[in-house]
């Protein structure tokens, strides 16, 4: 590897992510990391699943779940997508500025996810007692969801160290593979959410 | 850069190189040697298991403290001595088998073993501190929920943070197969111990996860109030159950696949033919592999999942008799006709086909799940995943060790000695485990702390008491010829046995970057190839040239260290808020050390063309 | 060091860019279209719940199809290995799946 990867336009792969080794390796090694994930999150899906109507006298999902919140969780969520898929179209023609701009969004959209996921958490343990310790559905949903929840966080996090860092050096073929392994992370997050609020919330309000 | 100039260097810059490196031939050193550790550790624990059984009414150890013995050795077998043992003979061959340089992510390599280490101490902290876990190593609820002090709360962080390294470990390894062959080097040219560390990993990849999140939950119900496997609040112990087995079933051919490919390898080797069958045998794997998945609910035949469950997974179960049968036909056709060399190495592996065969048909008798009634939680199933384990994965690991022994430390092991060892251990193994069988079926359950007098088991149990002694007779001479070798062995040649794979064409042990030049593959067995045409060494790919290498980093130190100690937190936050503080303090060291990894670029550095003319001299 | 001028990158390549944007808008629309029609579908409560649920399930595996084809490129040449693993992992869940509904409660 050579020090200076920056990119000059007659320089730049159509790629840039997959075109170094360290590149090929990241991007396959986040696919395989995905993988496993979807095992992590069936066992945790199957979970729930066996354990949905077991309410010990507590509040059923039916009861509790505001489709609402959910529709707007799902849309600031699904449009994160979109801006991060804008992202790599602005990463594929070398502009840096704009690449940025539409992280930035990505991340803003994803914070909004997850205070109106912390609102909705913090709505059932006030207003209707239903806790992680209240029975065995409470466990496995705020498991469950909390889980992806984490993932967003962890993504954020992961978002704004990249951002941070590569403020001010431009895009290169040392970063360009960070940023699209990031993205592919995102989308991966959206697959799940596509999954909890069909088989938590829609699949929990049909009862 | 050899082992004799580090030993030249002070204590402490030896032991910094270890902490800090990244090469995965020296975390393969790490690996072998905390296996091993862990593996004598274990062993003791069957040694004193097997005192207290060797008569009646025994009260060599007390009841609270046996349960104990038992789950911490099923639980260090598994995952602290087979685990690393196999991982570390992967780390040390299958990169020099494809033609690599390093693996895929050098600084991954180095996380998982540091949380495979951190894991397997915390675990084994518990003994220290108010006992160890005592719900048996398949940790059942609601027993694993309600069991008293804090010994399974160690089982949960230790296997957590352990299991974490090795998903770590297996997804580097995939990417590693995948990315970095060397020219030439096709999927169906490579050699079988690199396809079965391929299909291990893929088992990794999407088995550990269902542990990981069966641990969650088990840690939540201990340490956190929830209700999973709490029947009064509407919990299924069930799924502990599921999630264990979905996981714990790949486990056994995750350990079982490496030691084939390892077998393959060495029949093939020492006797001077390809291997017979080479596609069915890649085959067979991948069959095995995916078969293995779906039968772990046979370990859950007495559960009452009801007669259609049952027999799909009996089914299921036994078709896997088919593509391991097609393997044991080809190792044996693989001989048929060589020029055979009997050693050590050869040893083992002859040994294994029957110990694993005897097996492997006790294994088809347990899957009939009608039949299994009978066989459930007793002896007989305790003599069946011995056979299997220990005639599998044990005999592979030392038939691999002997015969890649020369190639990671660069002498060879005693001839002698070696033959000592593997007859006192072959024997001590049939007689500690066949008479178990018999134990079995006459009806002694496992997991029981005495047996009475008057039941005709007497005899049984002391023969295998006797057997184990053998066992370990065994064990120690492995041992000290390991250490007469570090000291006095015979220094090893780059081709000690007349090899046929690429790790051979290497010197041993290899320089850090393995290979000068990148060789050039032409075919299966690709030494072979150049040695049929009068050449000694490969072709290789590219001219001389500058090698990109990583950088060391004490950074996968600090953040398993890190997560040790916030497994501290985890476990004792339930007796007194206050040490939340640790767990803070340990999460904040493991998210400190990833930043700092994400900020600080990594490029590496290079070894000149130059530089490597310059030790060619 | 920064370049922003993105005026000189390969004016063939940026064509095929903007093209594969043009579709994962349109992914995009379909896929706020299928969650309409999914959110929709419950509220309205027209359909019986036996039927429902299976369609709402269809409708989520072809948006997480759209995703993974879409916008994770696995549609593009060079994703054969993370199509095998994605699929592997898709197949271990199912299973897993299976388990913990079908089998959990017997």
């Amino acid at each position: 590897m050579s020090h200076d990867h920056s990119l000059k336009p007659e320089t730049m792969p159509s790629e840039p992510e997959k075109a170094t080794l360290e590149g090929k390796n990241k991007f396959l090694g986040l696919w395989f990391f995905l993988g496993g994930e979807t095992v992590l999150f069936a066992s945790l899906f199957g979970t729930y699943l066996a354990l949905r109507n077991s309410t010990a006298g507590g509040p059923s999902g039916e009861e509790i779940f505001g489709l609402e919140l959910v529709f707007i969780m799902t849309m600031l969520l699904l449009t994160s997508s979109l801006t991060s898929v804008y992202a790599m179209y602005h990463m594929k023609n070398n502009n840096y500025k704009k690449m940025q701009l539409w992280l930035g969004i990505t991340g803003l959209l994803g914070l909004g996810f997850l205070s109106l996921e912390i609102y909705e958490f913090v709505h059932y343990i006030t207003d209707y007692e239903f806790t992680f310790r209240s029975s065995a559905f409470g466990s496995a949903f705020y498991t469950l969801v909390g889980f992806h929840g984490g993932h967003v966080l962890f993504g954020l996090c992961w978002l704004l160290t990249l951002m941070i860092r590569n403020a001010k050096r431009g895009l290169n073929l040392y970063n360009a593979p960070k940023f699209y392994v990031f993205s592919l992370y995102w989308h991966f997050i959206d697959v799940v959410w596509v999954f909890i609020f069909t088989v938590v919330y829609l699949m929990g309000k049909v009862g | 850069m050899s082992i004799a100039a580090t030993q030249k260097r002070g204590f402490g810059a030896v032991l910094w190189d270890y902490l800090t490196t990244v090469d995965h031939k020296k975390i393969a050193h790490m690996y072998l040697f905390s296996g091993g550790f862990f593996f004598l550790l274990g062993g003791l624990e069957a040694l004193i298991i097997r005192i207290q059984l060797i008569k009646p009414n025994n009260d060599f150890i007390s009841a609270g403290l046996y349960n104990e013995m038992f789950t911490m050795h099923g639980t260090t077998m598994i995952f602290l001595a087979a685990m690393p043992l196999l991982l570390g003979l992967m780390n040390a061959v299958m990169p020099l088998q494809i033609g690599a340089r390093d693996v895929a992510f050098p600084f991954l390599n180095s996380l998982g073993f540091w949380l495979f280490l951190f894991g397997g101490i915390l675990l084994n902290c518990s003994w220290f501190l108010g006992g160890a876990p005592d719900a048996g190593w398949t940790a059942y609820a609601p027993l694993s929920t309600t069991s008293p002090g804090h010994g399974v709360d160690f089982y949960v962080m230790g296997l957590q943070i352990s299991g974490a390294g090795t998903l770590i470990g297996g997804i580097n390894f995939l990417v590693t197969i995948v990315n970095m062959r060397a020219p030439g080097m096709t999927y169906m040219r490579m050699p079988l111990f690199t396809w079965t560390t391929f299909v291990a990993s893929t088992l990794i990849l999407f088995a550990f996860p269902a542990l990981t999140v069966g641990l969650f939950l088990l840690m939540f119900d201990r340490m956190f109030g929830s209700a999973f496997f709490d029947i009064a609040l509407g919990g299924n112990s069930i799924i502990w159950e599921h999630l264990f087995w979905i996981f714990g079933h790949p486990e056994v051919y995750i350990l079982i696949l490496p030691a084939f490919g390892m077998f393959s390898d060495i029949f093939s080797t020492f006797s001077r033919k390809r291997l017979f069958g080479y596609t069915a045998m890649v085959f067979a794997t991948l069959l095995i592999a995916f078969l293995g998945f779906m039968v772990w609910a046979h370990h859950m035949f007495t559960v009452g999942m009801g007669p259609v469950a049952n027999s799909i997974f009996a089914i299921a179960t036994m078709a896997i008799a088919v593509p391991t049968g097609i393997k044991i036909f080809n190792w044996l056709a693989t001989m048929w006709g060589g020029s055979i060399t009997i050693n050590s190495a050869m040893l083992w592996s002859l040994a294994f086909i029957p110990s694993f065969t005897i097996g492997g048909m006790t294994g088809v008798m347990v899957a009939s799940a009608v039949a299994d009634y009978q066989y459930h939680d007793t002896y007989f199933v305790v003599a069946h995943f011995h056979y299997v384990i220990v005639g599998g994965v044990v005999f592979g690991i030392l038939a691999g060790l002997h015969y890649w022994w020369p190639k990671m430390f660069g002498r060879i092991l005693h001839e002698g000695m070696g033959k000592l060892a593997f007859w006192t251990f072959f024997i001590g193994f049939h007689l500690t485990f066949f008479i178990q069988h018999f134990l079995g079926l006459m009806g002694m359950p496992r997991r029981y702390w005495v047996f009475l007098e008057g039941q005709e088991l007497d005899l049984g149990n002391l023969i295998s008491t006797i057997g184990a002694f053998f066992m370990t007779f065994g064990v120690i001479v492995f041992l000290i010829n390991a250490i007469y070798s570090w000291k006095k062995g015979e220094k090893a040649p780059a081709d000690p046995w007349d090899g046929r794979t690429l790790e051979w064409a290497t010197a041993s042990p290899p320089a850090h970057y393995n290979f000068k030049q990148t060789p050039l593959v032409r075919g299966l067995d690709p030494l072979w190839i150049e040695k049929t045409e009068g050449k000694d060494e490969m072709t290789p790919a590219e001219p001389l040239g500058d090698i990109h290498m990583p950088n060391s980093s004490i950074l996968p130190f600090i953040m398993s260290l890190g997560l040790f100690i916030a497994g501290f937190g985890f476990i004792y936050q339930t007796d007194n808020s206050a040490w939340l503080i640790v767990l803070f303090a340990g999460m904040a060291i493991l998210f400190g050390s990833m930043i700092v990894r994400s900020v600080k670029d990594d490029h590496g550095y290079h070894i000149t063309k130059e530089e490597l003319e310059r030790e060619a001299d | 060091m920064e370049n922003t001028n993105s005026n000189n990158v390969n004016s063939f390549q940026k064509q095929k860019n903007k093209e594969e944007m043009k579709k994962q808008l349109i992914t995009f629309a379909l896929m706020i279209f299928l969650t309409l029609i999914a959110f929709g579908a419950v509220i309205s409560e027209a359909m019986p719940s036996m039927f429902v649920v299976p369609f709402i399930l269809f409708l989520a595996v072809v948006q997480v199809g759209f995703q993974f084809y879409y916008f994770m490129h696995m549609k593009d040449k060079g994703h054969d290995m993370p199509a095998v693993m994605i699929y592997g992992g898709i197949w271990a869940a199912l299973l897993t799946l299976a388990g913990l509904i079908l089998i959990v409660w017997w």
